[in-house]
């Protein structure tokens, strides 16, 4: 199968949802000629024009009204902004309106928009470029939550999430952009809430996100030489989570590995741990569940601290092994 | 405007009117479950701004909406029911006073967060403009609002696209307690509308007619896709904030001035003094409008609650 990039992937679901469906739209901060701060949407604004590529000012909560007003009024846009930490800016049209409106309406109301945003540290942008703030997302009902982490995921996720009739909070991983892999050609879906496991193994079980999905996949493949089979399974959509592969997994290893960027303290992966251990799969857990993730604390510049502020492929390998031996 | 028509925002003024004295009635009787924002002397700006728009032009509202809902149509049943948390509500009990909203009629929703609907307004606008269609977009704000940043945001992107949207602050000179000699810097919030490329007109909020006119030639220029308008609708509201409110930041007597300059009581004058209408004629339509209301409630309090096993319907679709 044809290689391309999660970014062109991300390309490619944009123009083939936007070909099929005149209501899509885009709409963000230097989205057009300039094709985003990641280049993303390089080349759309000519394919399709600025009024379907709409750039606009550096207004995050205007953004997120624009795609509210208009997902609520018969249109399905997709709106970027440029790293996630500036949802925060766009938090209360997100959070108070875009969540709430179809509950608060009785059901009278649809709400088909997705919010893409890139998240995630390594690019030495330091604290207010680099977080990683999915759960804030996730505690929010209404919302759905997607994170996809191959080439693959990305396409299929992002046309599920734009054919999809809730509003999406679509958070992408700024490291993840140049990576390469098998992508069809064809418009393709993959339903949201679907979790999947990325590699079969019988020893551990790692559940991890976004970029740590493909960092425990390396890490997996080390340890496999080492003779420790480890099972990644990557949730792909946050909320609402398909937890049954994770448990079923837990239950076949008896050991779990929960890995993600995030900041630990409130991240996603107390919320793992939780479902796991009321699940069926607590009479199956043969050692602690063990969460892996980013310190708590800002995500600093310099590079080497910056590295050791989040889980890297070393620290999963060495978290795993310590977990398949019986050492903790 | 024809004498029908004249006729008819007086009356939708005294539904208003009959609407939330009776809510506050209800209240009292602890028949109501939370708050509500009463925009009594406030008539004037809801009834004449909406008297501007086509049926099926769209609103957005605020949390003192009960005046926008009505008069942009809503079936004072639903409302009524939707206001004591019934099933047979607009939104089926799960929205109440702040978020009664009718989409199919045009209404939006009402919205708990001040400035909430501004930057909604300019999505709207632009599907209404993407989809070709021949609307206009009328977000109702209070004075409050005007010093949030989704303000600053929504107008300027609304101004830039000339997006079909008229943004009416309803000055009513409070912001809770914090009165907008303190919380303003200018004497008029239309003013602002300078920086944003736009007209700004502040009319006086009690009198219909000046409303209806300003908002008209508001919508006009957003149905010729001129673009956006703002118009300050300078009033006030005779009831506290919200049901906790002692009103102890401003005194009886200005409350009382500004009960003299009722807006229901000035245009039943001046129709009377037209000739468009007789007092007798006037004592019914306000007699018809309190019967109307309190049907509504009859009906609202007849109503059953919503059904338990649907409690979470409506997060997803």
């Amino acid at each position: 199968m044809r290689e391309i990039t999660y970014s062109e992937a991300l390309r490619e679901a944009l123009r083939q949802e936007m070909q099929r469906d005149e209501r899509v739209f885009i709409i963000g901060e230097d989205v057009g000629i300039y094709g985003g701060a990641f280049g993303v949407t390089r080349g759309l604004f000519k394919e399709f024009g600025e009024e379907r590529v709409i750039d606009t000012p550096i207004s995050e909560l205007g953004i997120a009204g624009a795609i509210t007003g208009a997902a609520l009024t018969g249109m399905r846009p997709v709106g970027e902004i440029m790293f996630m930490d500036f949802m925060t800016l766009a938090s209360e049209q997100l959070v108070n309106q875009a969540a709430k409106i179809r509950f608060m309406f009785g059901g009278n109301a649809t709400l088909p928009f997705v919010m893409r945003t890139p998240a995630g540290s390594g690019t030495g942008a330091a604290a207010q470029h680099s977080q990683s703030l999915e759960n804030w997302f996730v505690h929010i009902p209404g919302l759905k939550v997607v994170m996809p982490s191959t080439p693959y995921d990305a396409k299929g996720l992002l046309i599920a999430s734009i054919r999809d009739d809730n509003p999406v909070i679509f958070i992408e991983h700024k490291l993840l952009y140049k990576v390469k892999g098998p992508v069809p050609e064809e418009p393709y879906t993959i339903p949201l809430s679907t979790s999947e496991v990325k590699r079969s193994g019988q020893d551990l079980t790692v559940v991890a996100t976004s970029v740590m999905v493909k960092r425990s996949l390396e890490a997996a493949a080390q340890l496999a030489s080492e003779g420790i089979e480890v099972e990644v399974v990557d949730p792909r959509t946050l909320k609402p989570l398909d937890a049954e592969p994770i448990i079923r997994s837990v239950m076949k290893t008896g050991r779990v590995l929960i890995v993600h960027e995030a900041c630990k303290t409130g991240g996603y992966g107390g919320e793992l741990a939780a479902l796991i251990a009321e699940s069926e799969a607590f009479d199956y857990l043969e050692a602690p569940i063990v969460r892996l993730a980013g310190r708590d604390m800002p995500i600093p510049y310099n590079r080497t601290l910056e590295y050791h502020a989040v889980p890297q492929v070393e620290n999963i390998v060495a978290k795993a092994r310590e977990l398949a031996q019986g050492r903790i | 405007m024809n004498i029908e028509k004249k006729i008819e925002l007086l009356r939708q003024m005294y539904t208003i009117r009959a609407f939330e004295e009776q809510a506050e009635q209800l209240y009292a009787l602890g028949k109501i479950h939370g708050t509500m924002h009463l925009s009594i002397g406030m008539e004037g700006s809801a009834v004449g701004a909406i008297a501007a728009l086509r049926p099926d032009d769209l609103i957005l509202s605020t949390h003192r909406g009960h005046g926008h809902c009505i008069a942009k149509g809503a079936d004072l049943q639903r409302m009524a029911a939707e206001f004591m948390g019934k099933a047979t509500g607009y939104c089926r009990g799960r929205g109440g006073s702040m978020h009664i909203a009718d989409p199919e009629g045009g209404n939006l929703g009402a919205n708990g967060v001040v400035g909430g609907g501004i930057p909604i307004a300019v999505g709207v606008g632009l599907s209404i403009k993407m989809q070709k269609r021949d609307q206009v977009i009328l977000c109702f704000f209070g004075d409050g609002a005007a010093n949030l940043g989704p303000f600053h945001e929504g107008l300027n992107m609304a101004a830039i696209w000339k997006l079909p949207v008229i943004y009416v602050c309803e000055n009513n000179q409070y912001a809770m307690s914090c009165s907008t000699r303190r919380a303003f810097a200018i004497p008029r919030i239309s003013d602002r509308a300078a920086a944003y490329g736009m007209p700004g007109v502040t009319v006086d909020g009690n009198d219909v007619l000046a409303v209806y006119e300003a908002v008209s030639a508001a919508v006009k220029r957003a149905r010729t896709g001129e673009g956006p308008s703002l118009v300050e609708n300078f009033t006030y509201r005779w009831r506290g904030h919200s049901k906790s409110d002692a009103n102890v930041y401003r005194t009886r007597e200005e409350i009382e001035s500004w009960k003299k300059k009722c807006p229901i009581q000035r245009f039943r004058a001046l129709l009377i003094k037209e000739g468009a209408l007789t007092e007798e004629r006037a004592k019914q339509i306000e007699q018809q409008s309190y019967t109307a209301i309190e049907s509504a409630v009859t009906f609202a309090e007849a109503s059953p609650e919503p059904n338990l096993e649907s409690i979470e319907e409506g997060v997803y679709a």
